[in-house]
């Protein structure tokens, strides 16, 4: 049994080329309004065995971005730009057969809703050994035999019996460890989990997100953890990429980016977030504003109708011209902040906080 | 403590389960709330957090008298409303309002603003000196939204805008209490804030006193001077913030706590406590301690006798626990982990 | 299971009796006499007292009815027509033959046509509207959509008819419609009934088609399809083994619904191609003024929608693991 803390270990090693990468990724859907531009000129990379936690508000384009590594966009009404390498394959240009063998199989994909997301007509046991016969060739008997052993292995008790129950018979933390056992059934390379916890108890919560560290370690699988929560992150990812309005913010490791966040919109994330520490007498501060509209995205930088700091950066480059992540490689955010400016305004905010938790200290110590 | 606003004594509510073969009849009863103790006094915030399923919402229904108690009393400002008739609850009414957690569902996609949050002031005949109309905007003006919003629609706005369009309406009749369930946890964090923050202000400004019921620790504790944790229809432990964030002694508390996941790369990893399984049936809730099922402290007394909610020695005064077996006052302790899959 | 077909049966006996007392009381709220078209064209008032006591109508209106109900199990004594084993739904006025046994010899008509119509109609239906959602917003999904449109605006006696003069009369291709025990002749009930069948679902095949067609696209947009799809799982066996049976729920509930209608449009049909089926007879009882038959015909009608909707609920329940028969 393992009780090593993970926010302690980021991804620091690093392979020859990464395992997943996205090059300049765009995703355009046409609509009777107009054309959505939900991903804009996306990179990051993802290394081999680690866990890449996605972040950013509602619509901020975390999903889109990863049913496009899947290729489970309809081609009809999207537009999809850009590379994805895996390893040494490009899935944008690879055709249909090429996916369908891969989905399930060396990369596979956990859901938010686990009630919706598992057909309600067929029972655990047949949706998990579908995806072996599919993949593996395997028979009926071997396919129901390897869906006990998943079962068992996420933790579910009396794997025999559960095999055999429907999705309606479970409750919620097991549909969800249910599901992780489905994507985990043919031991993919790569495991996408799109808010795994988001729709269940904290409790519940933490044993998922213990149980997908715990299979991380066994099996080596590459995990991209998409949330809003920078709890979740803190707690489970190697790498962080902060996303908003289609596009990245900041990109780090998890250590780099919580504990010197640089783009004003991550700031704004933590600030608006309450702690279990932090003073209850300060406001939070959220981000001001509404998130932006992607059938006309604002000029320049994203984020700037929201932002504090374009007069400081200099109104020309945050209203006229898109940021990019700089720098190229390692802790890099798309802001025309310098980072001296960064530090700065960061130590300001931090000063305040920490004076505030010497407050509430105080306060609740009384 | 300010004078009591709300006092809830030995609340009780069942919900019948019916079966049988031919005729239906009653075989049994979810235990949504099993007779809880709580007050609520003027212009205080009582937070109630718990798992999904522990009777939150049931006992906020209870509170503002939308659901009748199978037992129990409910007193407002000192008298009994449990089982007051429409007429009798007519005065009160006003006084307390409730606000939902889904503000896409909770609003009326076919009435304008307006008509949303007039329609407390009309279904109760109050006639606020100005006119309807003023007070409506007067309204839109606290909650931050702009008064010529007037007449738009409900689809029109952002989550959060429309969380505040329901906090305009549960203001209209100046409530004395408000009883919010879950106000912000369909929203987005920053969004979530912002409707906080405005809570807070009202809070402040106004004096009104909240029952706010939400599953997310961190923002509870920001929000509630005194605490209440539920578990499966009872509550195990309450008392003021700082004891139940710094020094709980119920171990489900502990393990509550352990498992919020925080965005904190620099302190100490805590303590670490994952429970195994999930909440059990209401239906037929444990014997005993309702927790001892998931608890890693359990002995045979707590299968036998149920623990009384009463202030442990080395507690501060209104902090309560129901345990046989509680913790040390600390949230630094040793890890537990009863996860079978991680075994 | 059992129980709950017990409750089921128990709730469908309460049904067709209230169905059959307000029929019997509708009946004479009519202002016209029965006893009169016994009683001959010149009917002194003793005659017609006469006439009433041996058709049991001098009787007060529940004790009749209790006579009607206690006959159906326990067989009755008529005087104006002798003995009337059970089950004894009493004679026709009109035609002065058994009602049951009437009924009995139509009833193989009625209910080969509407099985053979909701065959045809749910076939139909459904794979018109699964080509439609596969191929959706393509050519062949805007023909059956049209196709759908066009047919569910016609009617049985005008399709009826015309059908028959260009198959029947001008090609040849089918015999006339006419009803041929299929114990006899399989073969000739089939073709015989071919006609009929065809008419009779245009007008519900259209609206199946379009159940289907949106049903499965909605399905289609499930989560648990996507999940499938994340597994690697082919569109066609997404389509086939996953989304079909999400979109079968409301057809097979609808299906239930129709049912009634499914049967009123049974009896425009056998007036259509004079067909002799419970149809005929009820159009007959309603002129005549056939107290008995009619409330045969009633009867027997709603016990086949009560018991074919038992049938569609136990239909869903094996499609939906979701639904508990209890
Ligand atoms: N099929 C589609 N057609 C049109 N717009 C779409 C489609 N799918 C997604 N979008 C839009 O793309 C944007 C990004 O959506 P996405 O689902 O990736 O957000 P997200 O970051 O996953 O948000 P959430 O946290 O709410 O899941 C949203 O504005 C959404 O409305
Ligand atoms: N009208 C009802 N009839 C039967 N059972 C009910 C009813 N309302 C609530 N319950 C049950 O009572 C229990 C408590 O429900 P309640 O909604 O109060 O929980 P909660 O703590 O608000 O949960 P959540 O966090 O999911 O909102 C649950 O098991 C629920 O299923
Ligand atoms: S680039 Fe300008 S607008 Fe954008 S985040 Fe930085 S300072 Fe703000
Ligand atoms: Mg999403
Ligand atoms: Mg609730």
């Amino acid at each position: 049994m393992t009780t090593v803390s993970w926010s302690g270990e980021p991804g620091t090693s690093r392979g020859p080329g990464p395992f997943l990468s996205v090059r300049d990724l765009s995703v355009e859907f046409s609509t009777e309004d107009g054309v959505v531009h939900a991903v804009d000129g996306l990179s990051f990379d993802l290394e081999k065995g680690t866990t890449l936690g996605i972040v950013g508000e509602s619509g901020s384009g975390k999903s889109v971005t990863n049913l496009a590594i899947l290729g489970l966009h309809d081609p009809a009404h999207t537009q999809i730009g850009g590379e994805i390498w895996l390893e040494d394959r490009e899935l944008i240009t690879a055709d249909r057969a090429t996916m369908e063998k891969l989905r399930g199989d060396r990369v596979a994909m956990i859901f938010q809703d686990p009630l919706t997301a598992l057909s309600p007509f067929h029972t655990i046991g047949r949706q998990i050994g579908e995806v072996y016969r599919k993949h593996r060739g395997a028979s009926k008997k071997e396919a129901r035999d390897r869906a006990v052993e998943m079962l068992r292995r996420v933790g579910i008790p009396q794997p025999e019996v559960r095999v055999d129950h429907y999705p309606h018979e479970f409750s919620g933390g097991m549909r969800q460890r249910a599901m992780i056992a489905m994507a985990l059934v043919c031991d993919p390379d790569l495991l996408i989990a799109d808010e795994p916890t988001t729709a269940l108890d904290v409790t519940v919560q933490a044993q998922i997100l213990d149980l997908l560290k715990d299979l991380q370690q066994q099996f080596g699988t590459s995990i991209i953890l998409i949330t809003h929560d920078l709890g979740v992150v803190a707690n489970t990812a190697d790498d962080v990429l902060v996303m908003y309005a289609g596009r990245a913010a900041e990109r780090g490791t998890v250590r780099e980016v919580l504990r010197e966040p640089r783009h004003p919109y991550t700031w704004g994330l933590l600030s608006s977030m309450p702690r279990l520490n932090s003073s209850v007498d300060v406001p939070l501060k959220p981000v001001r504003g509404t998130p932006p509209s992607l059938l006309n995205p604002p000029s320049g930088c994203p984020f700037h109708p929201r932002c504090d700091y374009p007069r400081l950066a200099g109104p020309e480059l945050c209203f006229g011209q898109r940021p990019d992540v700089s720098p190229e490689t390692g802790h890099g955010d798309a802001c025309y902040l310098t980072l001296e400016q960064k530090r700065e305004l960061r130590t300001t905010q931090a000063s305040d906080q920490t004076e505030a938790q010497i407050d509430a200290r105080t306060e609740d110590g009384a | 403590m300010n004078e009591t606003l709300l006092e809830l004594k030995g609340l009780v509510k069942h919900f019948p389960v019916r079966g049988g073969t031919l005729i239906k009849r009653q075989v049994g009863a979810v235990h949504a709330v099993d007779g809880i103790d709580l007050a609520v006094g003027e212009g205080e915030t009582v937070g109630l957090v718990g798992e999904s399923g522990c009777g939150k919402s049931t006992t906020g229904r209870l509170a503002a008298r939308l659901l009748e108690p199978t037992s129990g009393e409910i007193l407002y400002r000192g008298r009994n409303i449990a089982h007051s008739s429409r007429r009798e609850l007519k005065p009160i009414r006003p006084e307390i309002q409730m606000i939902f957690q889904d503000p896409y569902s909770s609003l009326n996609p076919r009435q304008t603003v307006g008509t949303i949050i007039r329609g407390p002031m009309e279904v109760n005949d109050i006639d606020p000196p100005g006119g309807r109309r003023r007070r409506v905007q007067e309204l839109l003006e606290i909650v931050g939204l702009n008064p010529e919003h007037y007449n738009r629609f409900p689809h029109e706005f952002s989550g959060g805008q429309r969380q505040r369009i329901g906090i305009a309406r549960a203001l209209a009749l100046d409530p004395k209490l408000i009883i919010a369930d879950e106000p912000v946890s369909a929203l987005d964090v920053s969004i979530q804030a912002q409707v906080v923050n405005l809570l807070q202000e009202l809070q402040r400004e106004l004096g009104i006193a909240f029952l706010f019921i939400a599953h997310d620790l961190a923002v509870v504790r920001h929000f509630s001077q005194r605490v209440a944790v539920m578990y499966l229809g009872k509550i195990v432990e309450i008392g003021d913030r700082a004891s139940i964030y710094e020094r709980p002694r119920h171990p489900y508390t502990h393990a509550l706590l352990s498992a919020v996941p925080e965005p904190d790369m620099s302190s100490e990893p805590r303590e670490r406590i994952r429970l195994a399984g999930d909440v059990p049936s209401p239906i037929n809730p444990p014997s005993g301690c309702r927790f001892r099922t998931r608890c890693w402290k359990a002995q045979d007394k707590c299968a036998e006798e149920v623990p009384p909610l009463v202030r442990l020695s080395g507690n501060r005064e209104g902090h309560l626990t129901a345990c046989h077996f509680p913790e040390a006052p600390t949230t630094q302790g040793e890890d537990v982990v009863l996860d079978p899959a991680l075994a | 299971m059992t129980s709950f077909l017990v409750r089921r049966i128990l709730g469908a006996l309460m049904i067709l009796l209230i169905i059959s007392a307000v029929t019997f009381y509708l009946f004479y709220a009519v202002p016209r006499d029965p006893a009169r078209a016994f009683c001959g064209k010149i009917c002194p008032p003793e005659t017609l007292q006469l006439v009433r006591h041996n058709l049991g109508m001098d009787e007060p209106l529940f004790v009749q009815y209790w006579h009607w109900l206690v006959g159906i199990f326990a067989g009755r004594e008529l005087v104006q027509f002798g003995d009337c084993p059970a089950p004894c739904l009493g004679y026709s006025f009109a035609t002065q033959e058994p009602v049951f046994g009437a009924i009995v010899d139509r009833f193989p008509v009625t209910l080969s046509l509407t099985f053979g119509a909701s065959i045809v109609i749910l076939a139909f239906g459904i794979i018109t509207g699964m080509i439609a959602a596969w191929k959706v917003g393509q050519p062949l999904d805007k023909i059956a959509s049209a196709s759908s449109v066009i047919g569910a605006s016609l009617q049985i006696y005008f399709v009826g008819p015309l059908l028959a003069f260009y198959l029947v009369d001008t090609m040849q291709l089918i015999p006339r419609p006419s009803y041929v025990p299929v114990t006899e002749d399989p073969v000739g009930w089939f073709t015989h009934l071919l006609l009929p069948w065809v008419v009779l679902s245009i007008i519900f095949t259209a609206n199946y088609t379009r159940m289907t067609r949106s049903q499965m696209v909605e399905q289609l947009a499930e989560d648990y399809v996507r999940t499938a799809r994340a597994k690697g799982m082919s569109n066609r066996a997404v389509f086939f083994r996953f989304a079909w049976r999400g979109a079968m729920i409301p057809i097979v509930t609808i299906f239930g619904v129709d049912l009634a209608t499914l049967l009123g449009g049974a009896i425009i049909t056998e007036q259509t191609f004079t067909l002799h089926g419970i149809g005929e007879l009820a159009v007959r009882a309603v002129q005549n003024n056939d107290l008995p038959m009619l409330l045969g015909v009633t009867i027997v009608g709603a016990a086949m929608i009560v018991i074919l909707n038992i049938v569609v609920d136990v239909l869903y329940a094996f499609i939906d693991p979701r639904v508990r028969l209890t």
